[in-house]
């Protein structure tokens, strides 16, 4: 990432035409992160780090400044800073948020900024997470397209209404912040949780897919769709607006629909 | 197919952890969540079948039928024609003289017993992490389930209004 500026509330001011002076529009925040190093103690803890940050900045920002000027032993995940890659995934003040698209003035920067891992994945250091059991379960929905017969002599058509049937859960992006949000999952980790069933989703109801029925049986577990309680947390989490719970409902429905 | 969708794909094999959420385990020094969907000889077979689809169906169902069944009890027993203070043995056994009123106390009683028990069933599996714990609790509710909704049923049915 080519972007990233290490300083960015020194930096910023100057390309910010509006402010009076430079630096006239920062402001001291404080991030209180969850650090932990299993090579340095098996506890993790609380640190508190002062930034210097203009508010309109984004949390990830403010990690890129501490891992820069104060503590470059600070960990955290971060592919393409622009909300798309998905990689950096944390709960910011409590909830599931991408620390990219995060801006410091939107979570009360007068107190705390308080930045942990997700919630129900093992942590292996600081702010990253082991993402493997959520790509496992992702893995186990068939995410990619199944058909039968001969490959076509051209494109597999579809009509725009079709295409619409699924376009909200083609936005995923694998962060795992809807299912690191959901209860039943910090709970019971065998709970396929709601990214699986949003991936699973976008292939069930895509009239080029012929792996619908294969895709529903696997939901029919007792981890998979019936362990949804509609409590929205995942909804409440997706940082592209996909309407999580909407989709897993469409999910029973349509076992519900098939199955009787 | 082209990938083997049921493997752990090539996940070393974890230690065996004390659990999710409890504390840093012997082995490993991290604040141990045991990983979710890590396939150990320990994990539970996938119960596929439409049980849970039936569960979840039989609440919503039963849901409706609750609604009606108990606000029409509560309009007999405690708001028309006297309300609350004419209830009695008497007024019991009146009322259980006839078939339909002992057919919606009958269905009143299966459907909120077996509703509140698949509700404590889900509650149980959602939230008891230990297998011996979630068995107890279990076996617990489906005897007070069993018990309340035999009692109930024999009463209704054996109900003697010449009783002294």
């Amino acid at each position: 990432m080519a972007t990233a500026a290490p300083d960015p509330g020194a930096a910023q001011p100057d390309a910010v035409p509006v402010s009076p002076s430079p630096g006239a529009n920062l402001m001291a925040v404080t991030f209180r992160i969850r650090r932990f190093d299993p090579e340095a103690a098996a506890e993790a803890f609380w640190q508190d780090f002062r930034v210097e940050i203009d508010p309109k900045e984004r949390v990830l920002d403010a990690l890129h400044s501490i891992k820069g000027e104060q503590d470059g032993s600070l960990t955290f995940r971060r592919s393409c800073a622009h909300g798309i890659c998905g990689s950096d995934a944390m709960r910011i003040n409590g909830r599931n948020r991408l620390a990219c698209k995060a801006l410091v003035k939107d979570l009360s920067p007068q107190r705390p900024v308080v930045v942990e891992p997700l919630k129900g994945l093992t942590v292996l250091k600081d702010l990253v997470v082991d993402m493997e059991p959520f790509f496992q379960a992702y893995r186990d929905m068939l995410p990619f397209l199944v058909t039968s017969g001969n490959e076509p002599t051209r494109e597999r058509l579809q009509s725009p209404a079709q295409r619409a049937r699924f376009d909200d859960t083609t936005k995923c992006i694998l962060c795992a912040a809807c299912t690191s949000s959901c209860p039943v999952f910090w709970n019971d980790g065998q709970y396929f949780g709601p990214a699986a069933i949003v991936g699973a989703h976008r292939f069930i109801f895509d009239s080029r897919d012929e792996a619908g029925e294969r895709r529903l049986e696997i939901l029919n577990d007792n981890h998979g769709v019936w362990r949804c309680r509609t409590i929205f947390n995942c909804t409440d989490a997706c940082p592209r607006g996909i309407q999580v719970t909407k989709a897993i409902q469409e999910v029973k429905q349509a076992l519900v629909t098939r199955r009787l | 197919m082209p990938t083997d969708v049921t493997s752990g794909a090539g996940r070393a094999p974890a230690e065996p952890g004390p659990g999710r959420g409890r504390g840093p385990g012997p082995g490993h020094p991290a604040p141990l969540v045991e990983p979710p969907r890590q396939r150990t000889t320990r994990t539970p077979r996938s119960t596929r079948g439409n049980f849970e689809m039936y569960g979840w169906l039989f609440m919503r169902v039963s849901g409706v039928v609750l609604v009606l069944l108990v606000l029409g009890h509560l309009l007999i027993q405690l708001m028309l024609d006297g309300g609350v203070s004419r209830i009695g043995f008497a007024f019991v056994a009146g009322r259980w003289a006839s078939p339909w009123w002992q057919v919606w106390d009958l269905l009143m009683l299966w459907l909120a017993m077996l509703h509140g028990s698949n509700g404590l069933r889900t509650v149980i599996n959602d939230y008891a992490e230990h297998t011996a714990t979630r068995l107890w609790l279990k076996a617990l509710l489906y005897t007070a389930t069993a018990f309340t909704v035999l009692l109930g049923t024999l009463v209704i049915f054996t109900f003697d209004p010449d009783i002294t």
